[in-house]
């Protein structure tokens, strides 16, 4: 996982809200037994006008010059600022690989389903929570803005506007720290090998049926 | 103190370690595992050297990539036309097999998707912490459980040290209380509560469903209803244990038996929340309020009740709601004001972790008995929810009402819900639906998804547009 504890970059639109898995990244891409490469189907079928099949070269496909994401002026964009319960439904971790995949090392919004934002944690893409005016507040000065660069400050936990001024956002101290240092968090739960064995112990003893049952 | 939610027990009894931080380690009793979200987990195990924790903890099987067309099946894994699904699918059968996984293989009984399969062989049980890569793990907590979905990481978190690294949600009561209409069905309970309380009311919550419509539901109707938390943006659903739970479980393949059994049922017993137990939030419904539900837009929470009629943008004062609604109506070509009963239907799916089991294919099939499915619905899935909802659907005959009606008749699996096998929609197509996701696309790009219950669904597909069940169908309900 790549960490980081500042990262600086283009802020690109996605203004609407409850975006779901399935719009993040459709079905058919879902085959792929691969982590990497689903960058060029991000929000395929709100960027291209065909209809995405696994496998083919994007490049050569017709764009819908009404997405955000396609203008000139978002080429490259590294921050995502988006609405409301962003992420909803499916489980599906192919979401945040394929805004990892894109380029996108951060998201902001007003908030996240659940299952989708402890899944951007395991890939190193951080998901920064604001408030609705303050994330309004981007949105405009955003669209007043060619080339709107935002700072976020993981560390002092602080995204900073080009103006100097900043927005602090919270984030619980474990994820920060695993985001922070990129800790692998299997490694990290397997020191406590001796816990989980003293459990399963005591539990064998209280409920035997919950051990040996699927063979 | 005061006293614990059944999420509250299920968390004390499952927590390994509490950390200064606020994070916790849990231990996952059952792990189900399928195509789709696995194979990058079993791809970490062998990068960083590790094995499977525990080997009788979980069981696999395939069901979201699988052809749903008997011919095609009865070519096993070599019959799946499309390459990277075969791909897929064997990569599931390779990866139990070389790290020693239970699975339920494709066309052996038994398999199903996920969440039919693993209450009805007792690879679910009360008390148990459940997990699984896809959202609808909710389902599970029909049996008390805490059940929730995991995406791939966690999925090889949990393959690797049984446990997960989390945080205490908060507590949410849904009470519904009263007697259902004749015709309202766990499922319009669901969307009517998804209505109520939007797709976002659940973020962060673990709810328990309680009244005494929850208490008179039979275990698959609870699991409709807990399948669907999820699309109210909670994790987590459950209903407590009571006589029913236990009787449910009872004689199941990997539930133990005799004396084993009623210890184990004693304790399930204690699942209950305390009288004086403190909820976060609490949610009221009542019964009698609640008539068939059906979707009109693009989220589980833009639904009506079939009286009703599709919302007009102009009627909300809340700008962004305007919007929401504007992009909805034009992505689903419907015009606000109409009466929902005036939309057509191109096809009908009945089916999916929601809606698959042997109580939905009766409720479907007593609607279309004796009747044809209408000339412009091009096409009427029912797909059986596993290999044993199947065998028991044939053994009653059904699968025989619905062919005479001209309903097809498929092999178990997640088919259309998600349209990731040839069960799709066409662009522009309206499906009267069974399923728990309207998203754009969701059901095939530019497909127009109308989530309603088995009985309404089945109802659609007679009259060919979406009709009330109880004025259609009144007498056979």
């Amino acid at each position: 996982m790549k960490a980081f504890a500042q990262h600086q970059g283009l802020v690109a639109p996605m203004d609407r809200a409850n975006v779901d898995t399935d719009m993040i990244i459709p079905k058919q891409f879902l085959k792929s037994i691969k982590r990497s490469g689903f960058g060029p189907n991000l929000f395929d079928e709100l960027r291209y006008r065909d209809e995405g099949q696994p496998g083919q070269d994007c490049s050569q496909r017709p764009l819908n010059a009404d997405f955000p994401l396609n203008w000139p002026r978002f080429a490259n964009a590294s921050i995502l600022l988006a609405r409301k319960n962003f992420g909803c439904g499916s489980s599906r971790e192919h979401a945040p690989w394929a805004l990892e995949d894109y380029g996108f090392r951060v998201i902001i919004a007003p908030s996240y389903a659940d299952i989708f934002y402890n899944n951007c944690f395991k890939n190193g893409l951080l998901p920064v929570v604001l408030t609705e005016q303050q994330v309004d507040m981007l949105f405009e000065e955003m669209n007043a803005t060619e080339g709107y660069q935002l700072t976020i400050d993981l560390a002092a936990q602080r995204v900073i506007r080009p103006c100097g001024d900043s927005f602090e956002f919270s984030i619980d101290p474990f994820r920060k720290d695993c985001f922070v240092k990129g800790l692998d968090e299997i490694g990290l739960t397997l020191q406590s090998t001796q816990a989980i064995k003293n459990y399963e112990k005591t539990r064998a003893a209280e409920q035997p049926w919950v051990f040996g049952a699927i063979k | 103190m005061s006293g614990r939610t059944v999420y509250d027990k299920l968390w004390d009894s499952h927590l390994v370690k509490q950390n200064a931080d606020g994070s916790a380690l849990i231990y996952i009793d059952r792990h189900i595992l399928h195509e789709v979200t696995s194979p990058q987990a079993f791809e970490g195990l062998r990068m960083a050297g590790r094995k499977p924790w525990r080997l009788d903890t979980n069981v696999a099987t395939p069901d979201h990539n699988i052809s749903t067309d008997p011919s095609e099946r009865a070519a096993g894994v070599e019959g799946i036309p499309d390459h990277t699904s075969r791909i897929q699918v064997q990569t599931l059968d390779d990866n139990c097999e070389h790290f020693g996984i239970k699975e339920f293989k494709m066309n052996e009984m038994g398999q199903g998707i996920v969440h039919v399969m693993g209450p009805e062989l007792g690879a679910t049980m009360p008390g148990f912490t459940v997990v699984c890569g896809d959202s609808h793990t909710a389902t599970h907590g029909a049996l008390a459980c805490l059940a929730h979905g995991i995406g791939t990481s966690e999925v090889e978190h949990v393959l690797a040290s049984q446990c997960l690294v989390t945080q205490k949600m908060k507590n949410m009561r849904v009470a519904v209380d009263g007697t259902l209409g004749v015709g309202v069905t766990p499922k319009d309970i669901a969307l009517a509560i998804i209505g109520e309380i939007g797709t976002a009311g659940g973020n962060g919550h673990a709810i328990e469903f309680a009244g005494s419509v929850f208490r008179d539901m039979s275990i698959e109707g609870r699991m409709t209803v807990c399948n669907m938390a999820i699309e109210a943006g909670a994790r987590v659903g459950l209903v407590a244990v009571d006589k029913k739970t236990i009787d449910y479980c009872r004689g199941r393949q990997f539930v133990p038996e005799g004396e084993m059994f009623e210890k184990a049922a004693e304790y399930w017993r204690t699942l209950v929340s305390d009288e004086d137990a403190v909820f976060d939030a609490e949610v009221r419904l009542n019964a009698q309020d609640i008539a068939p539900q059906v979707t009109w837009g693009t989220s589980p929470e833009m639904v009506v009740p079939v009286t009703s009629v599709i919302p007009k943008a102009e009627d909300q004062t809340d700008l962004g709601k305007q919007k929401g609604i504007q992009r909805a109506l034009e992505y689903m070509g419907l015009e606000g004001g109409a009466p929902i009963t005036s939309v057509d239907v191109d096809r009908v799916f009945i089916g999916s972790c929601t809606n698959s089991r042997i109580e939905d294919m009766r409720a479907a099939a007593a609607v279309v008995k004796g009747h044809k499915v209408a000339s412009s619905v091009k096409q009427a899935l029912v797909v059986p929810g596993s290999q044993m909802v199947k065998v028991q659907a044939e053994a009653e005959g059904l699968d025989k009402v619905f062919i005479e009606a001209g309903l097809d008749w498929r092999e178990p699996g997640c088919s259309m819900c998600l349209a990731m096998n040839a069960d799709k929609l066409g662009a522009g197509e309206h499906c009267a639906s069974t399923s728990n996701r309207n998203f754009e696309g969701r059901q095939g790009s530019g497909g127009r998804t109308h989530l309603m219950s088995p009985a309404m669904a089945a109802a659609a597909a007679i009259a060919g547009h979406i009709v009330d069940v109880r004025e259609f169908a009144g007498d056979r309900l």
